[in-house]
């Protein structure tokens, strides 16, 4: 199958490989898996005291487009509030790489990753998941 | 349409007998094959091909425990999501990206050995317990879970068995 040449700059460079320290109190955890291809992907971020996404890392096991949607949604959420970053879609990610049909289950898997993530730091904090989704839904209404 | 342990005589649940799939498989398929029909009518020589393809497709899906798994618990109306279920357990995944990671670092076949050794451990345990949810407590929704993680391991065997050839 012929990958798009954003899909093959990713994963031959791909962006903010790694790991932060999952105890950390500014970190937040994703971790999620893909039973069809076995890909496994964590996400990770680093937010400040303000609510805003400083730096993520990733590591994936999986094929070029699970590397390359993680990867991504990296890039994408650095600098962004987490009711921002979690109104990052599947379909967004699937429209940028160009993905084909049959690896739509990539993206759909970087979504839940980030969705993972901002859940993990929420938690660690005692935020409200519902409040932040509710105020992210209003600003694009 | 019969269901494929119908198909081959067989008792719907998970533990089958491999020997007597084997056993049907080939006494089916001595029967249908298309070289018997190779002077027959158009017809005939078409139903043949039909229903090859057919035991081959059944004996395929019950002769691999992911797949018997996944045919009983559709049977039961059970999905096992392996498209849009991303949500597995947190130690589960943490686990699997430690074998990964054990694999990415593997460059002798002494390693790959090791590693494989525990990837079949894994599958047999979870094997029993599939077994154990379908075919004694009938809990399907927790074997689907279960089938899920299989898939995991299945995957990830396959991947060692390529990294062999990179090694030797």
């Amino acid at each position: 199958m012929a990958y798009s040449d954003k899909v093959i700059d990713h994963y031959e460079n791909p962006r903010n490989v790694g790991s932060f320290d999952k105890n950390d109190e500014a970190v937040g955890t994703g971790m999620v898996g893909a039973p069809a291809c076995g890909d496994v992907m964590k996400l990770q971020i680093r937010v400040s005291k303000d609510g805003v996404i400083e730096d993520a890392r990733f590591k994936t096991y999986g094929c070029g487009s699970a590397i390359a949607s993680s990867s991504l949604v990296t890039e994408w959420v650095k600098g962004k509030r987490l009711d921002e970053a979690a109104t990052i879609k599947n379909t967004q990610i699937a429209e940028e790489l160009a993905l084909p049909p049959v690896k739509i289950h990539c993206s759909i898997l970087a979504e839940d990753a980030i969705k993972a993530a901002i859940e993990d730091y929420r938690k660690k904090h005692g935020l409200e998941q519902a409040d932040g989704e509710e105020a992210a839904e209003e600003r694009v209404a | 349409m019969s269901s494929h342990f119908e198909l081959f005589g067989l008792a719907p649940a998970f533990a089958v007998d491999a020997a007597a799939l084997d056993r049907a498989y080939r006494e089916i398929q001595s029967r249908v094959h298309p070289d018997r029909f190779a002077h027959a009518g158009d017809a005939e020589r078409r139903a043949s091909m039909q229903w090859t393809t057919r035991v081959n497709e059944a004996y395929r899906t019950l002769k691999s425990p992911v797949q018997r798994a996944k045919y009983l618990l559709e049977l039961n109306g059970v999905d096992v999501g392996f498209e849009t279920n991303t949500q597995m357990p947190g130690d589960f995944l943490l686990r699997q990206l430690e074998l990964r990671e054990t694999l990415a670092g593997a460059n002798q076949p002494e390693a790959l050995d090791a590693l494989l050794a525990e990837v079949r451990r894994e599958q047999r345990l979870l094997v029993q317990g599939i077994a154990q949810l379908i075919d004694d407590s009938k809990d399907y929704a927790a074997a689907a879970g279960e089938v899920r993680k299989l898939m995991f391991l299945d995957k990830l065997a396959a991947e060692i068995d390529v990294a062999y050839e990179k090694v030797e």
